[in-house]
């Protein structure tokens, strides 16, 4: 592998120095490899698991993102790998540049872009994988990084410069992407996280948990620094930390349209464990904040290059019957559990919900949000165990889901984002009832 | 005679007020003492009481189901209830001090007895409050993880794990405070062994669909993806 000019490893080494403390759980080999590749512009971060079947050409992507929009930066691919039992490092470390520039160009480059790979574990460890990725980009002094993840099997070279052209030409420091999705997917994001991070701390951010983003170099220092990494809990969740940390630090954030965001197969199980990484965090985020989003009311655009939202609209098949025998037995399960948490009123509310035919089931936005904030606040007082809280809203997300479909069953994009508009409006319509709340 | 009769009744008053002029300094240490431990107690009731709500130890109990359990049965908040038990231990063991003062055969034995048992009254409760909690706790977790898995009869699941935490915590308690120990140790025995007995059979015959439901869904992929299509997925 080409080295970089020798004051460039000075410089590294220097880093290295200060930083040791920060960067200690940095294997040596990891450390010595980062030193060899010295200073650099962009770093691309690749969390791998097991991925040998599409990071070839996912590799081949980033670097022919890079070689066509970035020609003259200096670059490296940093992988980090769960443990991964299929060759995924190696696919990636033999992904050479002068294969890349013969293979995708068939031009030669005046220039290097080194990869390198760290195992930091048996298993998926997505905090540990992202404060490596942050350690990697401090160390190497990166003024811009971006993570993508290789699950997105659809990249496009076209996703580098518009995850990373804001940061390194326009002075952003958090890009977060947008999709085309299925009107059906990510709808604990649509229909939870984003209307709430928007009234909460009022910017329209479309997707607060992002696998794939662009972050500045000020950005991930100063997250790096500041994570308790050392929590488990805290550091599962630290991509929704990440853009909270940005949302109330007073980073500038921007969003890229990426196109269609691949369906993801995900099972019924998983809604547990996504409350916890979303919604979760977001609660936790409200302790420490509270002094910010109490004070804002209503909320702005973000600058986004592309469209905010799209939506697909194929067919999906989705047991409906089963989500409302979840909510409708969650609710009925659950009673002594919702009697900390809910307010009477709202409990019986949703008891009347609970008991009324498929045909007529209506889970409401209004009622939809005050459940929301009564269970953040619950969550801020602690009334029971805070991870019990975060589960026993799980039946009820589905409720709300089932209302969702059955809105949206025959509608249009324009339908969707008209529904999805709406709730966000209840929940600013609503914050100053979480304001009296939590006083 | 009559000599005799005034003499002996004079001898004995005059002792009985020697006793009692022996023992009068006694029973005002026992009042002093019953005052200074009625002052003291009173102090460590008030000092218990800011530290409990400091604390915010009725939100623990009410976690615990501890509170649920003090309101059914017409009992103060378990704060006060605590703060109150502090009280009257401490007033009653510095009576004692005062009785023992009296120096009255047999009764320092009781006293010694009753000094003896207080860490053991201690550790019980101590105990039965954090065994209450942790039945709590893990019945919750129980019944969300139960209705979250579409689990039937999550709630009853739930109870059986708070049933089998306590009789294990009772059974711990009253080993701890020395009362019916070898039949409370047979009773959970039996118990616990009677309940993991049902479980068994009810799984391996009533659940026996569910069980195979269950294993097939964990371990046959083609269930996974027929799952994939029942719900949307979150994120």
């Amino acid at each position: 592998m080409p080295k970089e000019v020798s004051s460039a490893e000075h410089t590294t080494a220097v880093r290295t120095d200060i930083k040791l403390t920060e960067e200690s759980f940095l294997t040596d080999d990891f450390v010595r490899q980062l030193m060899s590749v010295g200073e650099i512009d962009i770093l691309i971060g690749l969390p791998t698991h097991n991925n040998a079947k599409t990071i070839s050409a996912f590799v081949a992507a980033v670097q022919d993102g890079i070689l066509r929009w970035f020609p003259r930066e200096r670059a490296a691919i940093i992988n980090v790998d769960g443990g991964s039992r299929d060759g995924t490092p190696e696919l990636v470390l033999n992904a050479a540049i002068d294969d890349a520039g013969g293979r995708i160009f068939n031009r030669q480059t005046l220039r290097t872009l080194p990869s390198i790979s760290a195992k930091y574990g048996n298993s998926v460890e997505r905090g540990t994988a992202f404060r490596t990725i942050l350690a990697a980009a401090d160390l190497l002094g990166a003024k811009a990084g971006v993570v993508i993840s290789p699950e997105s099997t659809n990249i496009k070279p076209e996703w580098l410069p518009a995850l990373l052209s804001p940061i390194y030409k326009e002075g952003c420091d958090l890009v977060l992407p947008t999709y085309a999705r299925h009107r059906f997917d990510g709808l604990l994001i649509s229909n939870l996280l984003y209307p709430m991070t928007r009234a909460l701390y009022g910017l329209r951010i479309r997707e607060p948990y992002a696998s794939e983003f662009g972050f500045s170099g000020r950005l991930g220092s100063q997250f790096l620094a500041q994570n308790s990494w050392n929590d488990e809990a805290e550091r599962a969740a630290s991509e929704v930390r990440f853009s909270t940390a940005a949302l109330t630090g007073g980073f500038r954030i921007s969003q890229s349209f990426l196109g269609i965001k691949p369906h993801l197969e995900r099972r019924a199980a998983d809604l547990v464990p996504a409350l916890r990484q979303t919604i979760g965090v977001l609660f936790s985020a409200m302790e420490s904040t509270s002094s910010l989003w109490t004070s804002k009311s209503g909320s702005e655009p973000v600058p986004t290059s592309g469209a905010t939202q799209q939506f697909v609209l194929d067919p999906v098949r989705i047991n409906r019957k089963r989500l409302g025998e979840m909510f409708r037995s969650g609710v009925a399960e659950l009673q002594s559990v919702f009697q900390s948490i809910l307010s009477p009123d709202t409990l019986a509310e949703l008891q009347r919900v609970a008991r009324s035919e498929s045909d007529d089931f209506d889970y409401s936005a209004e009622l939809w949000v005050r459940t929301v904030y009564e269970f953040a606040v619950a969550h801020h007082k602690a009334v029971i165990s805070r991870d019990h809280i975060i589960q026993a809203l799980a039946p009820l997300f589905r409720g709300r889901v089932l209302t969702f479909l059955i809105e949206n069953r025959n509608g249009s994009a324009e339908d969707v984002e008209s529904s999805v508009e709406n709730l966000c409006l209840e929940f600013e319509r609503l914050k100053p009832h979480l304001l009296e709340l939590w006083k | 005679m009559r000599e005799i009769i005034v003499s002996e009744l004079t001898r004995a008053i005059q002792e009985l007020a020697r006793d009692f002029a022996r023992f009068l300094p006694r029973l005002i240490v026992l009042v002093i003492i019953a005052f200074a431990g009625w002052l003291v107690a009173y102090l460590l009731k008030q000092v218990v009481r800011s530290i409990l709500r400091l604390i915010k130890f009725d939100k623990l109990s009410e976690n615990a189901g501890a509170s649920q359990l003090l309101s059914k049965a017409a009992l103060p908040s378990a704060t006060e209830l605590l703060s109150r038990l502090v009280f009257w231990v401490a007033w009653l063991g510095f009576i004692l001090l005062g009785v023992s003062a009296l120096g009255i055969f047999g009764l320092q034995d009781q006293i010694a007895r009753f000094f003896d048992f207080l860490p053991r009254l201690f550790t019980a409760l101590f105990i039965i409050f954090f065994g209450l909690l942790a039945a709590s706790f893990f019945s919750r977790a129980t019944l969300l993880g139960a209705v979250n898995a579409g689990f039937p009869s999550a709630r009853l699941l739930s109870m059986a794990i708070r049933v089998i935490i306590m009789v294990f915590v009772l059974s711990m308690a009253f080993e701890e405070l020395g009362i019916a120990e070898q039949t409370m140790l047979v009773a959970f025995g039996i118990a616990f062994g009677a309940i993991m007995l049902g479980l068994a059979i009810a799984f391996g015959t009533g659940g026996k669909d569910l069980a195979r439901r269950f294993l097939e869904k964990r371990f046959v992929r083609g269930n996974k993806e027929e799952e994939n299509e029942d719900e949307p997925s979150p994120l």
